[in-house]
């Protein structure tokens, strides 16, 4: 166990196993999301209140899952990062940043488009839209800061104290739709019970979410790998591999 | 089983056709967006370094051919 989260902190044993890895998340990523999305669009039943524009559902929920699903993780690499000092959790926190802001803003988008043919609106200022509307802001406040300080160290703690105040706001995005009157339909999925989607609804659902958390594997090893070339850059085995191409 | 009739009817999604489409362009522009973006810094950088080492390994190149001339190398940090 030890020993691996020592393997886990050395870049050059990080880099070589993303390597390895990521033409596995891409090709699978791409199936997943394109089986879950094909299907949904097409092939799924109609909603019989809100008509087609529920097939939106096979992207917005997968964004808004990753969205939050990227901050939780962002938050555990930054307890890693206080409490170890591990270098490649500070990388992980930085390399992802973008990716979560964007998919939050894609969750943001889809749901105001969502908004307007089945609530008569683009946006309303209620809980669960307003506290996805802060977690953009915070991953916004996570890349400005990440990138205003020069030195690494001072930066890699203010960017994880940064990262764990905000993770407060993350109950409130999931609890948003039961503590107070929303617009907001409740969650699809739950850990405790079956869907209450018919299986043609939520098994593309399902597929669409597991694809694009493997795209953003992907992402996260590409970025990650970007930002140890960059950091390890005066290290022999890095020189190397750019006198090789990568390879 | 498809949902609908035909390739109109699936385009138009009986009205919703331009929420639905709208929002899995933008999903796709941005994500595709994404991934091409992120390759490509990854590319960049090892561009500019391949060209830093090679700047690096002619100057020493040159220094090694004259001996003669000494002086301390400052690492800039």
């Amino acid at each position: 166990m030890w020993q691996f989260f020592h393997k886990l902190g050395s870049p050059k044993w990080f880099y070589g196993i993303a390597t390895r890895l990521m033409p596995w998340l891409l090709v699978g990523g791409i199936a997943l999301l394109l089986a879950g999305v094909v299907w949904g669009l097409a092939f799924a039943p109609k909603d019989y209140l809100q008509g087609n524009s529920y097939r939106i559902i096979f992207i917005h929920v997968p964004t808004a899952f990753l969205a939050q699903s990227i901050y939780i993780m962002m938050a555990v690499a930054a307890v890693v990062t206080l409490v170890w000092r591990m270098k490649l959790a500070d990388l992980f926190v930085r390399s992802v940043a973008p990716v979560g802001a964007v998919l939050t803003f894609l969750a943001l988008f889809t749901g105001a488009v969502w908004g307007k043919p089945t609530w008569g609106t683009w946006w309303i200022w209620d809980a669960r839209l307003t506290s996805m509307l802060i977690l953009l802001f915070l991953y916004f406040g996570v890349i400005a800061l990440a990138a205003a300080i020069a030195d690494e160290k001072s930066s890699a703690r203010a960017v994880a104290v940064l990262v764990l105040v905000g993770v407060v706001n993350i109950p409130i995005i999931k609890y948003s739709v039961e503590w107070w009157n929303t617009l907001h339909q409740p969650a699809t999925f739950k850990l405790t019970e079956r869907p209450t989607m018919p299986a043609e609804m939520w098994v593309p659902l399902l597929l669409a979410v597991l694809g694009l958390y493997l795209i953003f594997g992907w992402l996260a090893c590409l970025r990650m790998q970007t930002g140890i070339l960059v950091r390890e850059k005066r290290t022999r085995w890095v020189q190397e591999l750019v006198r090789t191409g990568g390879h | 089983m498809m949902a609908f009739d035909s390739l109109a009817a699936f385009i138009a999604m009986e009205g919703h056709g331009p929420y639905v489409w709208t929002c899995y362009g933008v999903f796709f522009l941005f994500v595709g967006g994404l991934m091409a973006w992120s390759i490509r810094q990854r590319r960049d950088v090892m561009r500019s370094q391949l060209r830093e080492l090679e700047r690096d390994s002619t100057a020493r190149a040159g220094r090694e051919a004259q001996p003669a001339a000494s002086f301390t190398r400052i690492n800039p940090s």
